[in-house]
């Protein structure tokens, strides 16, 4: 076999290169494994209503304090001025308390859609907010399935307001507020993996008092805050539209072939106006 | 270092005395020269500035107005429906209208279709302010707007999102059209070395400018893929970016040949002998053109609905709504383009144009403003201050187009010493 100097540097550097590479794609999955996301488990059965952690939410996140009552028939929405809402639905299984918040996905369309990347999944879970890079486009809003992020539209410094699962808090290794406020144990927090267990014990072991599902698990493609609940979830306010797969799937493919046009088109455009330089030149003899 | 020394002086021999930008401005200096064009020409209580100039100081007013007390005190903006028609007309379908730009740029420079070459320039001026102002108007509903510049200097780049790559390309673009024009405004001044360079850039910055144009008239419409559960499913596929993208190029031209119309009335005197007659041609091309593409695009319309499986929605309000855009603004002007080609006729293809730019108008705002949430229970429309300003930001963009045009060779013939160098 005839190896050149140049061929024998070439491959020497390619092999060289993909085993760098190789090596630390395949470190990053080991490292992950370390830190697990974290969630939120919600048992709407065991929810009684008490706006504790409405309130404890307001006060951590300096908010004003919830003061309109929960009451069937009305649907309060979370706001620029709070964060979660608790509602009292009448569903086919009786009243029902259910709350509202950032979802938390494992792969939100907020953070997808954002330019500066102020909408963040962190690694520990929580989505985040960072007013030092956001522009206020509200494309997070355009894109949230579930309406979450909120907008100071009366401000001139204006931020987006939702849930942020008390990120300083579970950096810290604390329970987010709301979780330390709840009297009954309705919110939970710890892994993502513990809290899906844990909606499986408690759906083996009542059974009945559940409906069939725990919303959360695959709804967005999977999210930080999981629900239990008694009644079916289109009768508790969620939207029965929301697809299973993730959102920001949707424009990958429209990604993905951005780098295949910049690299064909000009070539293509390149080409043509080679090709037809002779048809100017003749125009212009005729001219 | 020391090259970086010969280049400083380079550029400061340019303008230095020894090198003047020459013109025949009887010895004055360029800043007089400057100043002598800011001032206006002719006479400006024309009906136009009358009706114009109240509202941009009015726009002028409520922006001030927006910054103090925030978005929501002009817009009828709120959580559910974060974009009104700032974004859905001014942006989507502003930049739509601009297309004409890279369509000729194509057809002159790549396929070398010289009978457009007169109205390049025009195109390409009119596609440059449109994005200036357009996409400049989407600093107005940017509530951070000091941050715009973090996806530029990389206060992180968001490379997953789409609006990265739309931020990006406007920008780029912006620049390749200055480029494209730039040998006009060095004409304008005199600048003869300049206008070398800088027509000696053109082709690359074509090239450039139609990639970028087709990446982000697509990547506009890709803006709204993740939006999927809000928008009505008659206008929402995952083809919406190929179908922004065919539609750019009919709604750029309807614009150029909507434009032409316009231009060739009011400035008349400045259109030679030979361009005025080279008219009727230029638009009996464009209409074929207007015809294939929107025939591409029905077809496209046709697939994408057979596909989505959506016939029960035809029989709803918005099922109504969507045949009256794809048969009264799609189709019936495809037909007037085809039959105005075959006979002949001007005034059809005119009127074909300002149909066809109408149904741009509607798709986009079908997919933006009306077909957004249209199954929430308070429905957003724009407020008389959004549509004020809106108003103001185009009349602004004509009053530079204008300006432009009575100073610059953009529709008058270029100085013998710019075609002499072409040669």
């Amino acid at each position: 076999m005839n190896i050149d100097r140049r061929f024998f540097f070439k491959t020497a550097g390619l092999i060289g290169v993909s085993l760098a590479a190789g090596k630390s794609f395949g470190a990053n999955p080991s490292e992950n494994n370390e830190i697990e996301f974290r969630g939120i488990l919600y048992d709407a059965s065991r929810c009684v209503g008490c706006q504790e952690c409405e309130k404890a939410c307001a006060k951590a996140h300096e908010l004003p304090e919830p003061e309109d009552e929960v009451k069937v028939g009305v649907l309060r929405k979370t706001s620029e001025k709070q964060r979660c809402v608790i509602n009292l639905y009448n569903t086919s299984k009786g009243e029902t308390f259910f709350r509202n918040q950032c979802m938390h996905c494992n792969e939100p369309a907020c953070a997808a859609a954002c330019l500066t990347q102020a909408m963040h999944k962190t690694k520990e879970g929580p989505v985040i907010w960072r007013g030092d890079k956001c522009m206020g486009c509200r494309y997070c809003m355009v894109s949230c399935p579930f309406d979450v992020p909120k907008f100071e539209y009366l401000s001139a410094n204006p931020k987006i307001q939702k849930c942020d699962m008390c990120y300083d808090r579970i950096s810290k290794g604390e329970k987010p507020t709301c979780v330390e406020a709840c009297p009954g144990e309705a919110v939970i927090s710890g892994t993502r993996r513990e809290l899906l267990a844990e909606a499986r014990k408690r759906m083996a072991e009542n059974p009945g008092t559940y409906v069939d599902q725990i919303y959360g698990e695959t709804a967005a493609g999977g999210t930080g805050y999981l629900y239990l609940s008694p009644a079916p979830f289109k009768e508790v306010g969620f939207n029965p539209k929301i697809q299973d797969s993730s959102y920001p799937a949707l424009s990958k493919g429209f990604l993905y072939s951005v780098p295949s046009v910049f690299v064909l088109l000009p070539t293509l455009l390149l080409g043509i106006h080679e090709a037809t330089k002779n048809n100017q030149s003749k125009d212009e003899e005729n001219d | 270092m020391k090259q970086l020394k010969i280049t400083n002086l380079k550029t400061k021999k340019m303008t230095s005395p020894a090198y003047p930008i020459t013109k025949d401005n009887d010895g004055r200096s360029i800043w007089r020269f400057l100043m002598s064009e800011l001032r206006p020409k002719g006479k400006w209580l024309t009906p136009f500035n009358i009706i114009s100039i109240p509202i941009m100081l009015l726009g002028l007013g409520l922006i001030v107005f927006r910054f103090v007390n925030g978005i929501g005190s002009v817009t009828n903006l709120t959580q559910e429906t974060p974009w009104g028609i700032w974004i859905g007309f001014d942006v989507v379908t502003g930049v739509a209208f601009a297309g004409g730009a890279y369509v000729l740029t194509f057809m002159v420079y790549i396929l070398k279709m010289n009978k457009y070459h007169s109205i390049v320039r025009i195109t390409v001026l009119n596609g440059f302010l449109a994005y200036v102002f357009y996409a400049g108007a989407l600093l107005l509903d940017l509530g951070r707007p000091w941050n715009v510049i973090n996806p530029i200097i990389g206060n992180s780049f968001g490379t997953s999102s789409v609006l990265f790559l739309v931020a990006w390309h406007f920008m780029l673009y912006m620049l390749a059209e200055l480029i494209e024009f730039s040998p006009a405004i060095a004409e304008w001044l005199g600048a003869k070395r300049a206008h070398k360079i800088l027509s000696g850039m053109t082709i690359a910055a074509v090239i450039f400018g139609i990639t970028l144009s087709t990446l982000h008239q697509s990547g506009l419409g890709a803006l709204y893929l993740m939006a999927k559960d809000k928008i009505h499913p008659l206008w929402y596929s995952e083809f919406i970016p190929v179908l922004f993208l065919v539609s750019s190029i009919f709604a750029g031209l309807s614009m150029v040949i909507f434009e032409g119309t316009i231009s060739h009335k009011v400035f008349s005197s400045q259109i030679s002998e030979k361009n005025h007659k080279a008219e009727k041609g230029i638009l009996h091309g464009l209409s074929k053109i207007c015809a294939g593409a929107m025939f591409a695009y029905f077809f496209l319309q046709l697939l994408v609905f057979i596909h989505g499986k959506n016939w029960d929605l035809l029989n709803t309000p918005m099922g109504y709504w969507y045949l009256f855009e794809m048969i009264g603004f799609v189709l019936v002007p495809m037909i007037l383009f085809f039959y105005s080609y075959r006979t002949n006729n001007i005034f059809l293809i005119r009127l074909a144009a300002i149909l066809t730019m109408l149904g741009i108008i509607l798709n986009r705002l079908n997919v933006s403003v009306i077909g957004f949430k249209w199954d929430a229970a308070t429905h957003y429309y724009p407020s008389w201050m959004e549509i004020v300003v809106t108003l103001a930001v185009i009349f602004t963009e004509i009053w530079i187009f204008r300006w432009v045009i009575n100073r610059m060779p953009v529709l008058r013939e270029s100085p013998k010493w710019a075609k002499e160098a072409k040669h």
